[in-house]
């Protein structure tokens, strides 16, 4: 029955959206009043996919195998926590989840955006309707979640053991609920543009939602670098692989969007550019759904190519897009731009910004799409891989890097003042990390050192908006920008460090034998089998030791009976320092086993620097939330002085 | 003004369509024509580039690429001492010997001790085995990893490459191919 009532949800939340979408219709070709109703309506709309997505966890949790969707992909032996997230950990849970959070946000779209006028927001609740109407048919026609199988199978067929993991649980989610967010920004941007009314009240009404999507998209990336880093065994933090790229891709958009926005907020410039931004964000959102859940290019995220969906989510994302572009191409020039600036200004800090965030975007957009397009031409198969991207985005990131330790310090509109003699001090720090590594490292390659270099000059340069003010009385969202700007410093130096000072040692070893890496002496002390509730392991266990005392390390070569799968459990020791990162292989004839072993200086930051760029950005969101209520709360005092 | 740069003439405002309808078409290939996900040995069909191996180890025939000309099909085996798949490997190529299959070998980054203390522990299937220790052999044949084969004819052209270890379900093809060699 729960399996039922969720595919009835879907379906009356699937008439609503309709509705709505009519609604809106109605609405800009007459005078109607549907506000009322259309909130209504969009409320509903998302309580009811809400709905369907709480039967599917249920039936998840209850492991009701008669369900087709559970049995493909769960057991009954699976440890609880990895039966619920068992729900969006296929295509179809996928899915609903993704839809559940359109219908949601524009549920609380409904609910609370009280900035915008009426007719930018109904077109809005319409945008966002239509684009949740596509979504619906897809699960309905060509990807039911919810399909019975008779005669109900005794157990499932399991989950990928990868997906067995704590950061399965959190990293989908998150990175869908910052994909989805930016639909907002998308459906608000293409009603601003039906009712020709972009101006800096719809740049406010849609901030909020382009942060906390950035932010959730942020700890999603952040998040994904690291499950990628420990579970796959390799030791990297960043394959370049479609899928991440398909991740980075809405995050540089909306990192663009996110600076552009405050522009349009405070000074209603940059409107065209803005809504296309905001257009752009999404659509990139829904390519990366699309390529996927397509399965279309080979990736780490293998999954099953099936034409019949792969088609399906096409024609959604060349309708959407499609008719969002068109509607750019034909409004955007009715767009009146705002007040004008000066060359040297944070609007034109913001528009270099911009510029060098769109270029990256445009790189790493070619260099995922290459392979195909090449194909397509010539059928010559080739692979885009580390060195083009390092090559062709490393440099303009670092350009970017360091012109986010100015841009801050800019005035809006015209800068008098000599900015550049605030930065004497960072600039000093900058190049005495350059002299250092040039003493201490004479043979590092030259992007970590120019990462060091700017890293320090960034480190610095980021604090100054605070520090030239009495920090207590800046706004929350200058704390936020600082911090995040401060974690772009300190992103860029674990990269830099784990590039310049990383020890790799790959070696056959029996137990007894002592191996170096970095400063350790290892020793394998011994290699044991062991088992967990659905898994059979050998492990190994190392005994590391620099100057204190020694520690024990236990990686595993872990063996799954459903599916029969293999995975490395690499055991990785942190120190405030770096990560001692061990993983152990297969055994050769003589009983030797293979080993893997790394000394990682400072890589955590890379993920720590990640992790302040969201908190940054959540500071900044919970500061402009904070402020518009208060905003709000003043106005209605007013009134009622007013009108009392 | 650096307004300027972001503020686009009205025919730009069309270009992110036209990208657009660019890309779309290519997905659409790729949905029609779903990809081949086999390499296909570029060096098939092509001639051994020319070569002169040492001997890997005392008492056993260097090899060079004359000795891939001599009429009759052989199966070059790319393989190494350090290499762990290779140990199973190096049975099945025993079992394609038995068969009458004339198996050569080329000892990647080795050394003479390790290469007779492998082939004593697991068993010797080759004719002769050449030393390559810096990888040139290997990089002029296109091959990306140890161990890799090729099947070569009498004339010293390639016929087929083998990409990982050759394993119990591969022998079949393995023999059709120097079958066709012929």
């Amino acid at each position: 029955m729960i399996a039922e009532a969720g595919l009835a949800a879907l379906w009356l939340a699937t008439g609503l959206a309709a509705f709505q979408f009519l609604l809106m219709i109605l609405a800009l070709r007459s005078e109607v009043e549907v506000t009322r109703a259309m909130r209504a309506v969009g409320v509903a709309q998302g309580t009811l996919t809400l709905v369907a997505f709480t039967m599917l966890l249920l039936v998840f949790a209850r492991s009701d195998m008669s369900v087709a969707l559970v049995f493909a992909n769960s057991h009954s032996a699976k440890p609880f926590v990895y039966k619920v997230a068992g729900a969006w950990g296929n295509h179809e849970g996928s899915m609903l989840m993704w839809v559940t959070i359109l219908a949601v946000a524009g549920a609380f779209v409904a609910l609370f955006s009280k900035r915008t006028s009426e007719r930018t927001l109904i077109a809005g609740l319409g945008s966002q309707a239509i684009l949740a109407l596509g979504f619906y048919a897809f699960l309905l026609i060509a990807s039911n979640p919810f399909a019975r199988l008779n005669p109900a199978p005794l157990d499932g067929e399991g989950l990928n053991p990868l997906l067995q993991d704590p950061g399965l649980a959190f990293h989908p989610p998150t990175l869908y609920l910052g994909y989805v967010g930016l639909s907002v920004a998308f459906s608000l941007a293409v009603g601003a543009l039906l009712t020709g009314e972009v101006d800096s009240r719809l740049a406010r009404a849609m901030r909020p939602w382009v942060l906390g999507a950035w932010v959730l998209l942020t700890l999603g990336i952040t998040a994904g670098s690291y499950w990628a880093y420990y579970e796959l065994g390799w030791g990297g933090y960043w394959f370049w692989d479609p899928v991440e790229n398909a991740s980075l891709m809405p995050w540089l958009a909306a990192t663009a969007l996110l600076h552009s926005i405050n522009v349009l907020a405070a000074r209603g410039a940059l409107k065209a550019w803005t809504m296309m931004l905001a257009v752009i964000a999404f659509s990139m959102s829904m390519v990366g759904t699309f390529l996927v859940r397509s399965g279309i290019l080979t990736s780490v995220h293998a999954f099953a190519i099936d034409p019949e969906r792969g088609t399906f989510l096409l024609a959604l994302l060349a309708l959407y897009v499609g008719a969002a572009f068109i509607l750019f191409a034909l409004r955007g020039a009715t767009l009146r731009e705002g007040a004008p600036f000066e060359l040297v200004s944070r609007e034109s800090g913001l528009v270099i910004n911009n510029l060098i965030l769109s270029v990256i975007l445009g790189i790493v957009f070619l260099g995922t799409l290459y392979p195909l397009f090449v194909e397509a031409v010539s059928g010559e198969k080739l692979s885009v891989g580390a060195p083009y991207f390092d090559a062709v985005a490393g440099p303009l990131a670092l350009i970017l890097a360091l012109l986010v330790a100015i841009g801050p310090l800019l005035s809006w509109r015209r800068e008098q003042r000599p900015v550049l003699g605030q930065l004497k001090l960072p600039a000093l720090l900058g190049a005495s990390a350059l002299v250092i590594t040039i003493i201490v490292a004479p043979g590092m390659t030259i992007l970590p050192r120019l990462g060091f270099t700017v890293a320090t000059f960034l480190a610095a340069g980021s604090v100054l908006p605070l520090v030239v003010r009495n920090p207590l009385r800046a706004p929350l969202a200058t704390w936020g920008m600082v911090i995040a700007h401060f974690g772009i410093a300190v992103t860029l130096g674990g990269m830099a460090a784990n590039a310049a000072f990383t020890s790799e040692r790959l070696s056959v070893a029996k137990p007894g034998e002592i191996l170096n890496v970095g400063p350790w002496l290892i020793t394998l002390k011994d290699v044991t089998p062991t088992a967990g509730k659905n898994w059979t392991a050998i492990e190994g266990e190392l005994r590391a030791s620099r100057a204190g005392p020694a520690i024990t390390l236990k990686p595993q070569t872990r063996y799954f009976s459903n599916p029969p799968t293999e995975t490395n459990e690499a055991a990785i020791e942190t120190f405030w320092n770096g990560q001692l990162y061990t993983v152990i292989g297969k055994p050769d004839a003589s009983g030797a086993w293979q080993l893997r072993l790394w000394w990682k200086p400072f890589v955590t930051l890379i993920w720590a620097g990640g992790v302040l760029i969201a908190m940054g950005g959540a500071l900044a969101l919970l500061g402009r939330l904070s402020r518009l209520k208060r905003r709000a709360g003043a106005s209605a005092e007013w009134r009622k002085a007013r009108y009392a | 003004m650096a307004q300027g740069a972001l503020r686009m003439s009205r025919r730009l405002r069309f270009a992110p369509l036209a990208l657009l309808a660019l890309v779309i078409a290519a997905l659409i290939w790729r949905l029609a024509t779903p990809g081949d996900s086999n390499v296909h040995s570029r060096l098939e069909g092509q001639p051994v580039p020319q070569f002169v191996l040492a001997g890997a180890m005392p008492g056993k025939a260097a090899l060079s690429s004359s000795d891939l000309a001599t009429g009759h099909p052989r199966l070059v085996n790319i393989f190494a001492s350090w290499c762990v798949p290779c140990i199973t490997e190096v049975r099945v190529l025993q079992q394609l010997k038995s068969q009458g299959v004339i198996v050569d070998g080329v000892a990647v980054r080795d050394r003479p001790a390790d290469v007779a203390q492998f082939l004593a522990r697991n068993g010797d299937p080759y004719e002769r085995i050449g030393s390559d220790p810096q990888s040139r052999l290997q990089i002029a044949l296109g091959a990306s990893g140890v161990p890799e084969s090729f099947v070569v004819d009498g004339m010293g052209i390639i016929r087929y490459q083998h990409i990982g270890p050759i394993e119990e379900s591969d022998v079949s093809t393995i023999l059709a191919k120097l079958h066709e060699a012929k």
